[in-house]
């Protein structure tokens, strides 16, 4: 008898496969032994991790093998397990042992001043796990049979790279998110996958179905199901192979209206998904990255948003201010103990109270405008006097750059629209373009958290209410004659494209590894069919 | 047995990070030679072999490396290794 499972669609089309379960470390148990059983239990865990990563250094290229190349380095490394074989000698069982060992070279990791370092307390963690596995007996995540459907509560993303997804396979999972690392791995290579499932984990045995358009898993499909699935999937492949072969080419309507398709960048490893040349420019790049101590690193910042000029080569790269608060903490900086984050004080509500932190990145970015048509956008602006108060700041820092005799030059300065009350105040706005974040403007118009699964199906943008929203800024935009485009997921939702162009959006900015479907997906929208547009 | 040293000043973008680390102490594994480094000129000295404890110096761009090797190679495996920071570790 088959069962369904609604979740999250993280990454579209559908795979069947057997279920194989990837038990979180948390809960593991083994029986302690005599010290010298407990350091061969050891010895072989870390030999077992190292063939495993060392096997997979074989199978990957670029960056995905560097990743691996230095776990290896460091599984061959003896220095690794030193005091993990000491407290081993000591009485401690194998997996405390080398639990605290690790969590030393973590800690070592993490309290460096240079965030390349801190980045690789990752990969340690990604070792730790990898050894408990083998210490627990769970089956390793670099030797996930292929084909199969991976089921777990989350999924790490070396986990992923483990496996060898040309042999199709899917994955379930009962807590992540479409916006995690993995999931955008996942886009990247086609592999259907839904997150959200709930934590009844163990329900999903035997053969599975998992529909990554539909937003849901099905136990058990029956043959017919089967079938159908399989014709429809080789369809997506065959569609998708044709997207990516036409990612050049401009985005026109079936009636011949061009839209701008620009990509969103989280971090550098983005710029390796699409060429620049297959995009408009950059219609969203993220400063998250900005940590605590690059808060105050003009030259740090400066030289990643350069790269960032230099990648999309003339092209338009619009960079947002520091975004934090809400679900994006950053110690010393945001506010703790909110009731209500998403409500409190976030984006440019915490800039202009940190005005030296805000002048830091307005210098960064005044200076990289020098080297091409860079836009700067303010996040989680409410009110227009917060659009005057960072104008005020920007033209500070480009009076003292002038006088400093830095080159510098004035970026193009917009705002994104994500607060309903901003966007149905948008005429009120000086600001040289608009962008709207469709999932904050989304969970706040709906008032559905975007990240609870319960109320995941009121959060929608296709909402009438959001729509009109939406169709109302571009009207704004246009009678003030700046740019509109959208930077939110919907953007990139094949489903919510047809509404956008119809309530006047013409141009979208999207995951870069989704550029190719959603240009296909505007060659098949016929505008004059689907009614009054705005 | 000779002690040798040498230095070589980090200018690659991300110090001695992962992948620079890997490729120092692939580097210095092909000498028969002890071979440490320090990040000042009278150490602390730290095995050359040995990614793990490289990374746990944490050597940062601008800083001096120091290497003192030991054996047959000493004074191959000191210039070998200066070479390569002296390079960016090929990688810009």
């Amino acid at each position: 008898m088959e069962r369904r499972i609604r979740g999250r669609a993280a990454s579209e089309g559908l795979a069947i496969g057997p279920a194989v379960i990837l038990r979180a470390l948390e809960g593991a148990h083994r029986t302690k032994g005599s010290i010298a059983e407990e350091h061969a239990a050891l010895a072989a865990a870390v030999a077992g991790a190292r063939e495993a990563v060392a096997d997979l250094t074989a199978s990957l290229a670029g960056d995905a093998a560097e990743l691996i190349g230095f776990q290896l380095a460091l599984l061959e490394d003896d220095a690794l397990t030193e005091s993990a074989y000491a407290r081993i000698e000591r009485g401690d069982a194998a997996e405390d042992a080398w639990r605290a060992a690790m969590a030393a070279e973590i800690a070592g990791y993490e309290s460096a001043d240079d965030e390349y370092f801190r980045a690789r307390a990752s990969d340690l963690a990604d070792i730790r796990d990898r050894v408990l596995r083998h210490l627990f007996g769970l089956a390793d995540d670099g030797r996930l049979p292929d084909g199969a459907i991976v089921v777990a509560r989350d999924l790490a993303p070396s986990a992923f790279l483990g496996v060898d997804w040309s042999k199709g396979g899917g994955i379930a999972l009962g807590e992540g998110s479409p916006t995690s690392h993995v999931a955008m791995l996942a886009r990247g290579r086609g592999v259907p996958m839904v997150v959200g499932l709930g934590r009844d984990l163990d329900s999903l045995t035997g053969v599975l179905l998992v529909d990554g358009t539909r937003a849901e898993v099905v136990i058990g499909p029956s043959p017919e199901r089967m079938a159908l699935a399989r014709t429809e999937g080789d369809e997506l492949r065959h569609r998708k192979a044709e997207a990516i072969a036409r990612q050049h080419e401009p985005a026109l309507t079936r009636d011949g209206t061009p839209v701008t398709v620009l990509i969103n960048i989280s971090g550098p490893d983005d710029m390796a998904i699409v060429p620049a040349r297959a995009c408009d420019g950059v219609g969203l790049a993220r400063t998250e990255f900005l940590t605590a101590n690059l808060l105050h690193d003009e030259d740090a910042q400066y030289r990643a948003y350069a790269e960032l000029m230099r990648w999309a080569d003339g092209r338009p790269v619009t960079i947002r201010t520091l975004d934090a608060g809400g679900d994006k903490p950053i110690p010393g900086y945001t506010v703790d103990g909110e009731s209500n984050p998403f409500l409190g004080l976030r984006g440019i509500r915490l800039s202009l109270r940190h005005p030296d932190v805000f002048r830091v990145q307005l210098r960064a970015l005044s200076r990289a405008a020098a080297l091409g048509p860079l836009k700067v956008m303010l996040p989680m602006v409410t009110n227009a006097g917060e659009l005057d108060a960072a104008r005020g700041h920007l033209r500070a820092v480009l009076s003292d750059l002038a006088k400093e005799r830095v080159a510098c030059s004035e970026p193009v300065f917009g705002i994104m629209i994500e607060v309903p009350a901003a966007a149905l105040a948008a005429q009120d706005f000086a600001a040289d373009f608009f962008s709207i974040g469709t999932n904050d403007l989304t969970q706040y118009a709906t008032a559905a958290s975007r990240d609870g699964a319960e109320v995941a199906d009121y959060a929608d943008v296709l909402h009438p209410g959001v729509l009109a929203m939406i169709a109302h800024v571009v009207r704004a935009g246009a009678a003030r004659g700046v740019e509109v485009s959208i930077c939110g997921d919907a953007a990139g939702d094949l489903r919510a494209i047809p509404a956008l162009l119809k309530a006047g959006v013409r141009a979208l900015s999207v995951s870069p590894g989704l550029l190719p479907q959603v240009k296909a997906a505007i060659r098949e929208i016929d505008l004059a069919k689907l009614g009054e547009g705005a | 047995m000779q002690e040798v040293k040498g230095h070589a000043l980090l200018t690659n973008e991300v110090g001695l990070h992962a992948r620079p680390s890997v490729k120092l102490t692939q580097l210095a594994k092909r000498f028969a030679a002890t071979v440490e480094i320090a990040i000042a000129a009278d150490g602390p000295w730290t095995d050359a072999k040995s990614p793990v404890k490289i990374m746990r110096v944490k050597a940062a761009k601008g800083e001096t490396l120091y290497m003192r090797a030991n054996g047959a190679d000493a004074e191959d495996a000191v210039r070998a290794l200066a070479d390569l920071v002296n390079r960016k570790f090929d990688e810009e």
